[in-house]
């Protein structure tokens, strides 16, 4: 100030030039500012892509898996074969295939009959058997029913077959395509809603296929893991947290904790298969046992985030509690606890959603299997969700491609139910300090 | 605090674990091979649904893994029957015996063709399985000198044979852990490695071996994993490149691929069944006969497997691509299977 008031041209050259520095770098780091921002813009951009690109072929293949290509049969209940004391081993697959002859009497030889027979599934003879023991009153009359189509039917209908394709090169013949148009101009032919997928357990046909057996497999499980790692996992952070001296031996363990969440997720299989089958005897391929092994991979994640959650607790509140004379277990109990159980909660559902979707421990124990009747237990043999996607994608038959999509679009829903629940109560009840 | 919860947690252990241990199971319990599986897996839904036994569990666990769990010992919680793409091991049958499963049932149920197969975009190859081994193999007779290897210098199928196309070997496969590879390698890579006169002669069992079952780790080779639909996608990617799986997926797939010839036979079922085609093996499963008493339906579920209706030429198993075997053989493992004929190894 002093300077430039005595007039001298070299203290003014000087303030004009730092003025000329910022005003010269400004443009720059204004620059270099924007071009952080479009940084990190493009990550997310790039980030969501990928995502929309995996939704969307995960339901541009699997939507179609939705929808079923029923087939409408008359049938007769005929008393002949349906003799009372033989009512749950009749011979249902010939009712069906005496109303496809009846559809199709022009039909002969042994080989078209075949392939005549070959348009309805199989599950059709075990659909009328479910009727019949449900209402016996059904035999003697003729019923239309809508019976499920063979898988290469319904991939015809979906347009997954090219039926243009010289006849030996697709799986059905002109005879066929002929008698499914037939059926078709006849409006016997119709695509409704797969109930069976929610409904029915895993088969081989993958006309018959659902994913129940799965869904049931993978809450039992959870419900274990839940039982298990959370009440454990809780405690354990307390204990580290709140009553823990700090010293070496709870360095250590610190260390083995955040170890072992970092441990893959197979090591706990060989674990669960070492321990819990062959030292103590458990059954393979029980929801038991799996509960136990994500019990061992979730724990510390439970225990890292109830840890984290205590510690944002303000030590006022415990300094005021133990003030007013409350002792450390009521102090623990009443006041940081309640205060922790958001962040503790989200940090389960966290390490749930992951235990949902995990595969390879699984494989040790003997979850990857093929199981058709749906667990009513714990120690019933079951699968699980992700493997339900695994064998299913492993299977030869082109219509388990959209049934493997549509169960990834199941399991991703559910993973977006359980994070978006964690953030809920995150929202909710969350407080700052 | 975390002692006495690990403490109780033991102790709930302890006590579930004898009472479990102690249940009978009421389901049969079956694992093997994962070219089985498919089979095994349609057999047990059948066998679920119309008897009024609860279906089978089967794992797919490779033929190894199988035989590792079967051969544990006699008691519920091990495994009533394993699947196998190929017959056991004097080695694995000890370790039975070792174990007390003494009585065992060898069911032969089919066959499975292994097949060599691209897209339909190109012409399907001709190949004989000396090409095969001498696109594949990691060392080569050399071309010029015959009594001695080289590293395998061939770069595309007219190297190998002047009647095949110039494009460059590519071919899909299996890991080394599959069973489909050891088939492979033994009925078409040493099948092609015997067409030299010298290798065929060598007496060293264990240099033979080296010489025919090592397949090249240049690149020319790519293994592809255990997902055999994954291979088929490959191949609809890439009309170059050749990719070996088993026939059912062929099979269900005949509108995008074909089958290569080996040997002047194309694989077809019919081929197969007949046994023209040369890279087929038979498919078996073993049966612990001391749990045939214990557990509910595993003689049942034997009839079921061995019924017409099931594995004959017009069963239900060959709609997914099983090859069946020839009326006699089927007639001697029905009877075996009603008599539970046990294995006898020599």
């Amino acid at each position: 100030m002093n300077n430039s008031e005595t007039g001298s041209s070299k203290p003014d050259k000087k303030t004009r030039r730092s003025l000329d520095i910022v005003n010269q770098g400004l443009a720059r780091r204004y620059r270099a500012e924007r071009r952080f921002r479009y940084y990190g813009l493009s990550a997310i951009v790039a980030s969501l892509l990928f995502l929309s690109l995996l939704f969307i072929s995960i339901f541009a293949n699997g939507y179609s898996a939705f929808m079923q290509t029923f087939v409408r049969l008359n049938v007769f209940f005929d008393p002949e074969v349906l003799q009372q004391e033989s009512l749950a081993s009749a011979n249902y697959q010939g009712l069906v295939k005496s109303s496809l002859r009846k559809m199709f009497s022009d039909v002969k030889g042994r080989g078209d009959t075949r392939k005549l027979y070959g348009l309805v599934s199989s599950g059709a003879s075990f659909r009328l058997r479910d009727m019949v023991l449900q209402k016996p009153d059904v035999i003697g009359k003729t019923l239309e029913i809508w019976v499920p189509a063979d898988d290469d039917v319904d991939m015809l209908f979906k347009g997954h077959f090219d039926r243009n394709a010289a006849e030996g090169e697709r799986r059905l013949n002109d005879k066929q395509l002929a008698w499914i148009d037939q059926l078709s101009a006849d409006g016997r032919i119709e695509k409704k809603f797969n109930q069976t997928f929610f409904t029915a357990g895993d088969s081989r046909e993958p006309e018959l296929a659902g994913i129940r057996g799965a869904v049931v497999g993978s809450f039992l499980t959870l419900l274990i893991t839940l039982l298990l790692s959370f009440p454990i996992g809780v405690a354990a952070a307390v204990y580290l947290e709140e009553f823990a001296p700090k010293n070496r031996w709870t360095d250590l363990i610190e260390v083995n904790i955040n170890n072992l969440a970092a441990v893959p997720s197979i090591v706990f299989g060989l674990l669960g298969l070492a321990v819990f089958l062959n030292f103590f005897g458990l059954p393979r391929s029980a929801p038991l046992v799996g509960g136990l092994v994500l019990t061992l991979m979730t724990l510390p994640t439970i225990i890292i985030a109830g840890r984290s959650a205590l510690t944002s607790v303000p030590p006022s509140i415990r300094e005021a509690a133990l003030g007013v004379g409350a002792s450390k277990m009521q102090m623990v109990a009443h006041h940081v606890l309640p205060l922790a159980m958001p962040g503790m909660l989200t940090g389960t559902i966290i390490g749930m959603a992951r235990a949902l979707g995990e595969t390879a421990p699984l494989l040790m124990i003997g979850m990857v299997a093929f199981i058709v009747d749906i667990p009513g237990g714990f120690t019933d043999p079951s699968t699980a969700l992700p493997v339900q996607i695994f064998l299913w994608a492993d299977s030869p038959e082109r219509a388990f491609v959209e049934k493997t999509s549509a169960a990834i679009m199941v399991l991703l829903a559910f993973l977006i139910v359980m994070n978006a629940a964690a953030v809920i109560l995150r929202k909710r009840f969350e407080r700052r300090w | 605090m975390r002692k006495t919860i690990f403490v109780l947690v033991t102790v709930l252990f302890m006590i579930a674990s004898f009472g479990l241990a102690n249940a009978a199971r009421d389901y049969i319990n079956i694992v093997g091979s994962s070219t089985v599986y498919p089979f095994a897996t349609v057999v047990a839904e059948q066998f679920g649904k119309s008897t009024s036994y609860k279906t089978p569990k089967i794992e797919s666990t490779g033929s190894g893994g199988g035989f590792k769990l079967f051969c544990a010992g006699v008691g519920v919680e091990h495994p009533d029957i394993t699947n196998a793409s190929r017959a056991i091991k004097k080695s694995e049958f000890d370790t039975c015996v070792a174990n007390g499963v003494k009585e065992i049932v060898e069911v032969k149920i089919g066959y499975d063709g292994i097949v060599l197969a691209n897209s339909k975009e190109t012409a399907p190859l001709k190949l004989t399985r000396k090409d095969i081994f001498l696109a594949l193999a990691k060392d080569v007779p050399d071309p010029s000198d015959a009594e001695k290897l080289v590293p395998n210098p061939y770069k595309t199928w007219q190297d190998v044979n002047p009647a095949l196309p110039a494009k460059s070997i590519e071919v899909l496969g299996p890991p080394p852990t599959s069973g489909t590879r050891d088939a492979f390698v033994e009925l078409a890579m040493e099948e092609g490695a015997k067409a030299f006169a010298w290798i065929k002669a060598l007496k060293d069992k264990k240099k033979f071996a080296a010489i025919a079952h090592t397949i090249r780790e240049d690149g020319a080779y790519v293994e592809a994993g255990e997902n055999d639909n994954l291979i088929v996608q490959k191949l609809e990617a890439n009309p170059d490149a050749v990719g070996i799986f088993g026939f059912s997926f062929l099979d269900q797939n005949m509108d995008k691929l074909q089958g290569s010839f080996v040997d002047g036979v194309q694989p077809t079922f019919d081929a197969i069944a007949d046994g023209e085609y040369p890279v087929s093996r038979p498919l078996f499963f073993y049966v612990k006969k001391a749990h045939a008493e214990v557990i509910p339906g595993i003689k049942e579920y034997l009839q079921e497997f061995t019924s017409e209706k099931a594995w004959g030429p017009d069963g239900y198993l060959t709609e997914k691509g099983m090859i069946p075997m020839p009326d006699a053989e089927r007639t001697k493992y029905r009877t075996d299977v009603e008599k539970l004929q046990n294995l006898m190894l020599q």
